[in-house]
């Protein structure tokens, strides 16, 4: 028996799962009586259920690695972007410093202006400050840009930022006294030190105003 | 899975080799599998799989992020085999007849296997058989059967990733179907 050559296409048109209705139904009642064509159609879905049926094999272990490793370098600004990515606070921390020695840098720089903390016995003369003799100047003296002359007595510490301290002999010889300590900063390090210590000191100090209070609320 | 791989090829884009691995590591599995269903072969396909995806991430900057990325890393893969498969000399072929004997083919010439219990044989033996048959289809039609049956593409998108017309496409795997199935008829 000669079957119409369009049945096996309907075959394909039914495995592509794209026949319609009309081929679908035109190739049941065929099949139903052509035998051949029914092999012929078992064998195909066969096939395909063989091809299907080959266990999905995989990519060998360390392949993605190997890819990698072929792969041509990146650029190294790349690398440096993950890294801080990939570290975000040391990047903070980081910054944190670039900035406040830039601020702290620019402040030594700018300000050359003599300033001295508020005693009202303490005497300003061009860029010298005096404590005149025979007083007592009450609390921390600071000076700026300006030298400090101590005739008289400071009861308590003394620091003098980018400038001296004049005494005739090292401080506490003579008629000056102070009664805390001393301390010159002039080099730029030794600024940003004492501006480290001093910040410290505040926060330290915040918090213990609010053990204070704390205290004095029990 | 589309849009995590976006979001990595686009990190792949700003230069993030990293990101690159994510990738290969979910497409390598069906690379490798196109390559050896082509080549038939493990070591073959390994090679082909990596310059697929070394080709890809070199030439990235020409991917079009709007496409399928599994598309255009597959039309990489099935090109780079069928060069491979052109390439190739024509080595000896199994069924060939050895010269100077009389009706002895290759396949007498290989040493059964190491014995393997029963039911491990008869599977391996099958699998080997629609691997061998597969290998035996002309490239043009083998290469569509894998993407249809293997990688179990739909047929537009075989069409997009060979750059084929539709009605081509169908041809092919109509004719692909037809061969396979004279040679697999009797397993």
């Amino acid at each position: 028996m000669k079957c119409p050559a369009e049945i096996i296409l309907y075959m394909h048109e039914y495995l592509d799962e794209e026949i319609s209705a009309e081929h679908e139904k035109e190739l049941r009642a065929h099949l139903q009586n052509c035998k051949e064509c029914q092999n012929h159609f078992h064998e195909l879905k066969k096939t395909i259920a063989l091809v299907q049926s080959t266990s999905h094999i995989q990519a060998p272990d360390h392949f993605t690695a190997s890819v990698m490793a072929k792969l041509p370098k990146e650029r190294h600004k790349v690398g440096v972007q993950r890294w801080f990515r990939q570290h975000p606070l040391l990047t903070a921390a980081s910054l944190f410093l670039i900035l406040m020695m830039g601020s702290l840098i620019s402040s030594w720089d700018q300000d050359h202006q003599l300033s001295v903390s508020k005693q009202p016995n303490l005497v300003v003369q061009n860029d010298k400050v005096i404590v005149p003799e025979g007083e007592v100047v009450k609390g921390d003296v600071v000076v700026k840009n300006g030298k400090l002359e101590i005739h008289g007595e400071i009861d308590g510490d003394v620091t003098v930022i980018n400038g001296e301290v004049i005494n005739g002999e090292q401080y506490m010889a003579s008629a000056g006294k102070v009664t805390g300590e001393i301390e010159e900063v002039n080099a730029i390090f030794e600024w940003i030190w004492f501006h480290i210590k001093n910040a410290s000191k505040e926060i330290i100090n915040v918090f213990d105003a609010d053990d204070k209070d704390t205290d004095k609320e029990k | 899975m589309e849009t995590v791989v976006k979001k990595r090829i686009k990190q792949v884009l700003k230069g993030d080799q990293d990101a690159y691995a994510e990738v290969v590591e979910i497409y390598k599995d069906k690379v490798f599998q196109i390559c050896y269903r082509m080549l038939g072969n493990r070591h073959e396909a390994e090679d082909i799989a990596q310059e697929a995806f070394l080709r890809a991430y070199v030439n990235i900057s020409s991917f079009n992020i709007e496409l399928k990325f599994s598309t255009w890393l597959y039309r990489i893969a099935t090109n780079l085999c069928i060069d491979r498969i052109r390439k190739k000399k024509p080595d000896y072929y199994l069924d060939a007849e050895v010269a100077g004997t009389d009706g002895l083919n290759m396949y007498s010439q290989i040493p059964s296997d190491t014995r393997l219990p029963e039911e491990d044989v008869e599977s391996l033996e099958l699998q080997e058989i629609i691997q061998r048959e597969i290998s035996k289809l002309p490239e043009k039609y083998r290469l569509v059967i894998v993407l249809k049956y293997i990688e179990e593409l739909s047929l537009n998108e075989i069409s997009e990733t060979l750059d084929l017309p539709l009605g081509t496409v169908k041809t092919r795997i109509h004719r692909g179907r037809e061969a396979l199935r004279n040679q697999l008829r009797y397993v």
